[in-house]
C-alpha cells in the first residue's frame, strides 16, 4: 500500500506520522514545492526578525524522514489524476498512489481590491511570501497593512523590527474586535500603538495606487486619505487552497468537502488540514479550521482513518494562543466577542493592562477562558469546561491553572475577589 | 497553477535567510555615545598603566580603570535595552556577525582563547595588568596580587557587567533576574571575596561554592590532609564543607530543585556562561549526534576523574607503593587537559563559537554527576502545556545546553533531561506560553509509566 501526501506542512506530516504509527509497511511519499523538509509555518516570522535562522524552525531533524521511510518529494503536484491514481508533477517523474491525502492549506484572501496584484502587494503565509517579503522591503521605508487579525499583526511586528514604518488598516472598531472581546481588543491597541505602528481602526482598503511602473506608491483608505507606502500586506484572513482538488475534479465548497473521516467525494482520496471543508450534519454549518492546532489533530485523525482506523472526527474543546508583540494570548473553550444569548462573562483586568482574565459561564457552567499576559494550564481549563465545572469551582481552584514562571506575581486572589464582586 | 508558484526554486536549505534590508538604524544616542566613550577611557587606562604608565599599581590607578569600565558598560546596557519592550529581545540576533559566528564573533573567539592561553602559559604578558589590580590584592589578602587574583578579578568584573545587562535584557522575567542576581552574589562573595581573605587570615585559599569533582583537587588526599593539618581548625571545617557538598548537597538539593541550584543559580563556570555567554546561547548544537557525543565525553571524563581520585587514595594509603607513579601522572594529566584546556580555553574561549556552555555540556564531571541525579532521583522537570505548542523553535534555539526542547514540547511531553541547567530562557522565550520549570515531579513522569527507576535506569542504557 501506498500512501501520498500533498504538502509537507503540519496536517501532512501529522498525517503521515500517523499511517507510519499503525502501518509500519506501508510506502509513504509526501510532496512539497514549497521546501525540502516541514518547517513550522509560525515560526516564519521568527526568520525575518533574526530569531532563528531557517534550519531552526525545521521541527525534525533531516535523517528523521529516512528513519521513518517517509519518502520526500520537492515539487508541485499539478493535476491529480483520479482514475489512474497518479500525481502528476511539475518537471518530475510521476508518483503513483493508492490512497491520497490533500494537504495544500490556504491562501491569503484578496477581495479585489484595485491595484491588488502591483508589484509591492503581498500576503503572508508560505516561505514563497517570506522570500518575496525580502524582496520588497527593499528600499522600503513605510508599509500599510490591511485586515486586523493574527497575520496581520504579525507583519506589522516583522515590518517594524526592520526600521519599517507601519500603517495598519484594521476595518473593525478594534484589532481582532470579532474575535475578542472589547477589554482584549482594547489592550492590543494600546499595545500596538504604544509600538509606534500608525494603527487606524475602522478604516478599510480602498484601493493601491501605482507608481507608473507596476509598484506600489500608496493607498487609498475607505476615509480618502492616501498613505504613502512601498510595501502592502494582505492580511485579510486566509481562504482554502482548493484550486489542485478543484481543477483534478474532487469535490469543493469554500474548502475540499470531506466528511467526518476526511473522506473526499472520490474514491481513496482524503483532505485535511486548513484546506478541508468538514460536513456536518448539524445546522451551524460546514467546518473549516484554519490555525496549526487544528491542522495537528486533523492530519493525525486523518491519517488514522486512510489507516482504515480511523474514528468519526468531532473536534474537542477549543483552545488557541496568540502573541501580541510582547502580550501573550491563550483561551480555552468558547470565549466570543459578544455574549451569547445566556452566556455571561466575569473579567478582571490589571491596572496596568497587561494582564486579564475573562471567565464566561452558561446555565452555571463555565464554558470559555481567556488569559492575556498571563499563561493559563491547558489541561486544567479544559477540565472545568469539559466537567462543566460552576464558577464557584473555578475561583475556588483558580491557583491549579496558573502556568506562569516561578517568581512572577500571582493575580488569582485579586481576580476571584473581583469577579465575585461582579457575581453578586 | 500560477506560473509564479512553478518557477519558484528558492534552495532554502543551502542558501538560507540572509538579512533582509533594514531602514538605517536610529543612530546611537548622546548618553550611549558618552557610556562607549567612558568604557573606552577605562580600558584606555588600563592598556597604559599595563605597559608601565604610572600610577600603576595605585589605588588611583585601579580606580581609573574599573570605575569608568563599569559605569560606562553598564549605563551603555541600560541606554540600548530602556527603549526595547520588557519582553524577550532577540530581533537581529542571526544578522549579527558577533552573535552568529561572523568575522566579528571569531575575532572575540581569538581574543578569549588568547587570554586564557597568556593566563595559563605565558604569564609574563599579563604581569602589568597583575600589577593594576594588586592594590586590591593588597588590601584584601594581605598579599600582592598574581595572575590568578587578577583573573579572578576580571571574571567577577564580567560577571557583574553581563549580570547587569542581563536584568535588562530580562526585565519582565523575575526568575531571570533572581538568578541572575544570585549568580553574581556567589561569584563575588564565594569564589573572590572570601577567598582572598581566608588567606589574609594565613587560611588555605578555598572556593566555598566549588567542589570536587568540578574543583577535583578537593577530594585529593594531597589537600585534604594539607587543609586538615593546616593549623587554627578552619582547614578541618573546609574539608568537611566540601565533603558535605560531594556526598550530602549534591543529592539532597538535586532531589528538590534539580541540577539548577548548582548550575545556573551558584557555581562560577555557570555564572560566566549565564552572563557573558547570554548573548551566544544559541550557538549550541542541538543534533541529536551532538548529544550522544556529550554522553560519551561527560561521563567519561566523571569516569576519569573518579578513577584518579581512588589511585590517589590507594597510593597515599599504601604511601606509594600501589599505582604510585600511575595516579600522580594522572592527575597531571588531568589538571593540564581537562582543567586548563577543556574548562578554561575551549569553555569560554569558543563561547562566540559552539555556544556558552560547551565545557558544562561536554566536560564538567560535577555536571554530569549532577545530571544522573537530576535524570532519575529528582523532582525537578520542564512542563509542556498541553497541546499549545506550534513547534517554532525558539525553545531549542536557545537552550544553551543543546537540548531540543521543542522535539519533546510539540509532543506534550515533560523535558527531563540529565543536562538541564535549568536556566529557563526555554520559557522566557516561547512565544505560546508553554514551558514551566517546575519542582514535585514524581518517578512516574520520569519513566513513562514505571514507577521503578532501577529497571527503567537499565533500559536506558540499552539505548545508549
Amino acid at each position: 500500500m501506498r500512501v501520498a501526501v500533498i504538502g509537507n506542512g503540519v496536517a501532512g506530516v501529522s498525517a503521515a506520522l500517523s499511517v507510519r504509527r499503525l502501518r509500519p509497511d506501508w510506502e509513504i511519499v509526501m510532496i512539497s514545492g514549497e521546501s525540502s523538509f516541514h518547517y513550522s509555518r509560525p515560526a516564519l516570522m521568527y526568520i525575518f526578525m533574526g530569531h532563528m535562522s531557517y534550519r531552526d524552525t525545521k521541527p525534525y531533524e533531516d535523517s528523521f524522514w529516512k528513519k521513518n521511510r517517509i519518502e520526500l518529494v520537492r515539487g508541485w503536484v499539478t493535476k491529480i489524476d483520479t482514475a489512474g491514481k497518479k500525481l502528476v508533477i511539475h518537471e518530475k517523474d510521476p508518483v503513483s498512489y493508492d490512497r491520497l491525502l490533500i494537504a495544500t492549506g490556504s491562501k491569503p484572501n484578496k477581495f479585489g481590491w484595485p491595484g491588488q496584484d502591483l508589484g509591492g502587494v503581498q500576503g503572508f503565509y508560505s516561505l514563497m511570501d517570506l522570500r518575496l517579503l525580502y524582496e520588497n522591503v527593499k528600499g522600503a521605508r513605510n508599509a500599510v497593512i490591511v485586515g486586523g487579525g493574527l497575520i496581520g499583526i504579525e507583519l506589522a511586528e516583522m515590518l517594524h523590527s526592520r526600521g519599517i514604518h507601519v500603517t495598519f488598516l484594521v476595518r473593525e472598531k478594534s484589532y481582532w474586535s470579532r474575535i475578542l472581546p472589547m477589554e482584549e481588543s482594547r489592550m492590543i491597541n494600546d499595545v500596538i500603538l504604544e509600538q509606534g505602528v500608525d494603527l487606524r481602526l475602522e478604516t478599510e482598503l480602498e484601493e493601491i495606487v501605482d507608481d507608473g511602473s507596476a509598484r506600489v506608491k500608496g493607498v487609498i483608505t475607505s476615509r480618502g486619505e492616501f498613505v504613502e507606502c512601498q510595501v502592502v500586506g494582505l492580511t485579510a484572513g486566509v481562504s482554502p487552497n482548493v484550486s489542485l482538488a478543484k481543477t483534478s475534479g474532487v469535490g469543493t465548497g469554500r474548502g475540499i468537502l470531506v466528511d467526518r473521516h476526511f473522506r473526499t467525494d472520490t474514491t481513496d482520496v482524503f483532505a485535511a488540514g486548513d484546506c478541508a471543508e468538514i460536513i456536518t450534519e448539524g445546522e451551524e454549518g460546514n467546518l473549516i479550521q484554519q490555525v496549526w492546532y487544528t491542522g495537528k489533530t486533523q492530519g493525525k485523525a486523518a491519517g488514522e482513518s486512510i489507516a482504515g482506523e480511523g474514528k468519526a472526527y468531532y473536534p474537542g474543546i477549543w483552545y488557541n494562543s496568540a502573541k501580541f508583540f510582547d502580550l501573550e494570548y491563550q483561551t480555552y473553550g468558547m470565549v466570543t466577542s459578544i455574549p451569547a444569548e445566556g452566556e455571561r462573562g466575569f473579567y478582571w483586568e490589571h491596572p496596568n493592562h497587561r494582564h486579564s482574565i475573562r471567565i464566561v459561564t452558561k446555565d452555571g457552567a463555565v464554558t470559555g477562558v481567556n488569559v492575556m499576559g498571563l499563561r493559563y494550564r491547558h489541561e486544567v481549563c479544559e477540565s472545568w469546561v469539559a466537567e462543566k465545572r460552576s464558577l464557584d469551582y473555578v475561583l475556588d481552584n483558580l491557583d491549579e491553572a496558573n502556568f506562569d514562571p516561578e517568581f512572577y506575581d500571582r493575580f488569582e486572589r485579586e481576580m476571584v475577589s473581583e469577579i465575585r464582586k461582579q457575581v453578586a | 497553477m500560477e506560473k509564479e508558484t512553478l518557477i519558484y526554486d528558492f534552495d532554502e536549505e543551502s542558501l538560507g535567510f540572509e538579512e533582509p534590508e533594514k531602514v538605517s538604524d536610529a543612530p546611537l544616542g548622546p548618553g550611549e555615545k558618552l557610556s562607549l566613550a567612558l568604557l573606552g577611557f577605562g580600558v584606555l587606562m588600563f592598556i597604559v598603566q599595563s605597559l608601565g604608565a604610572s600610577p600603576a599599581g595605585s589605588w588611583i590607578g585601579l580606580l581609573m580603570v574599573v570605575v569608568p569600565v563599569f559605569l560606562g558598560s553598564t549605563a551603555y546596557f541600560y541606554l540600548s535595552f530602556r527603549d526595547t519592550v520588557p519582553g524577550i529581545k532577540h530581533d537581529n540576533i542571526y544578522f549579527r556577525g558577533l552573535t552568529s559566528r561572523g568575522a566579528l564573533g571569531w575575532v572575540v573567539g581569538v581574543v578569549f582563547t588568547g587570554f586564557y592561553i597568556i593566563i595559563y602559559w605565558f604569564p609574563e604578558f599579563v604581569a602589568g595588568g597583575v600589577k593594576v589590580v594588586s592594590p586590591l590584592s593588597t588590601a584584601l589578602s594581605g598579599s600582592p596580587a598574581d595572575r590568578w587574583f587578577f583573573y579572578g578579578f576580571i571574571y567577577t568584573i564580567a560577571v557583574f557587567i553581563f549580570g547587569a545587562r542581563m536584568f535588562m535584557k530580562y526585565r519582565r522575567n523575575r526568575y531571570q533576574k533572581i538568578r541572575t542576581a544570585s549568580v553574581m552574589f556567589f561569584q563575588l562573595g564565594f569564589a573572590f571575596l572570601i577567598p582572598n581573605i581566608l588567606k589574609a587570615f594565613n587560611q588555605p585559599e578555598f572556593y566555598l561554592s566549588y567542589f570536587w569533582p568540578l574543583k577535583y583537587d578537593y577530594l585529593f588526599p594531597g589537600t585534604v590532609s594539607y587543609f586538615a593539618n593546616h593549623p587554627g581548625g578552619l582547614g578541618v571545617f573546609l574539608v568537611f564543607w566540601g565533603a558535605v557538598m560531594t556526598f550530602v548537597a549534591i543529592p539532597l538539593l538535586t532531589y528538590y530543585f534539580g541540577k539548577r541550584w548548582y548550575c545556573s543559580w551558584v557555581c562560577g563556570c555557570g555564572g560566566l556562561a549565564e552572563t557573558m555567554g547570554d548573548p551566544w546561547r544559541q550557538l549550541s548544537d542541538k543534533s541529536k549526534k551532538a548529544w550522544r557525543v556529550e554522553r560519551w565525553m561527560v561521563h567519561s571524563v566523571l569516569v576519569f576523574i573518579v578513577v584518579t581520585t581512588v589511585l590517589l587514595w590507594i597510593n597515599s594509603i599504601s604511601s606509594g607503593a600501589v599505582f604510585g607513579a600511575a595516579s600522580m601522572s594522572l592527575k597531571k594529566w588531568y589538571g593540564f587537559y581537562i582543567g586548563a584546556v577543556f574548562s578554561g580555553v575551549i569553555g569560554v574561549g569558543f563561547y562566540p563559537i559552539m555556544g556558552s556552555r560547551v565545557w558544562c555540556r561536554f566536560g564538567c564531571p560535577l555536571a554530569a554527576v549532577l545530571g544522573i541525579f537530576q535524570r532519575y532521583l529528582s523532582r525537578f522537570r520542564i512542563t509542556t502545556n498541553g497541546g499549545q505548542c506550534m513547534s517554532c523553535g525558539n525553545c531549542s534555539t536557545y537552550c544553551e545546553m543543546g537540548i531540543d526542547v521543542r522535539a519533546y514540547a510539540q509532543k506534550g511531553e515533560n523535558i527531563i533531561r540529565s543536562s538541564c541547567v535549568g536556566c529557563g530562557v526555554c520559557s522566557a522565550v516561547c512565544p505560546r506560553g508553554v514551558l514551566k520549570l517546575e519542582n514535585g515531579g514524581t518517578f512516574k513522569d520520569r519513566f513513562s509509566g514505571s514507577d521503578r527507576p532501577l529497571s527503567a535506569l537499565m533500559d536506558s542504557l540499552k539505548h545508549v
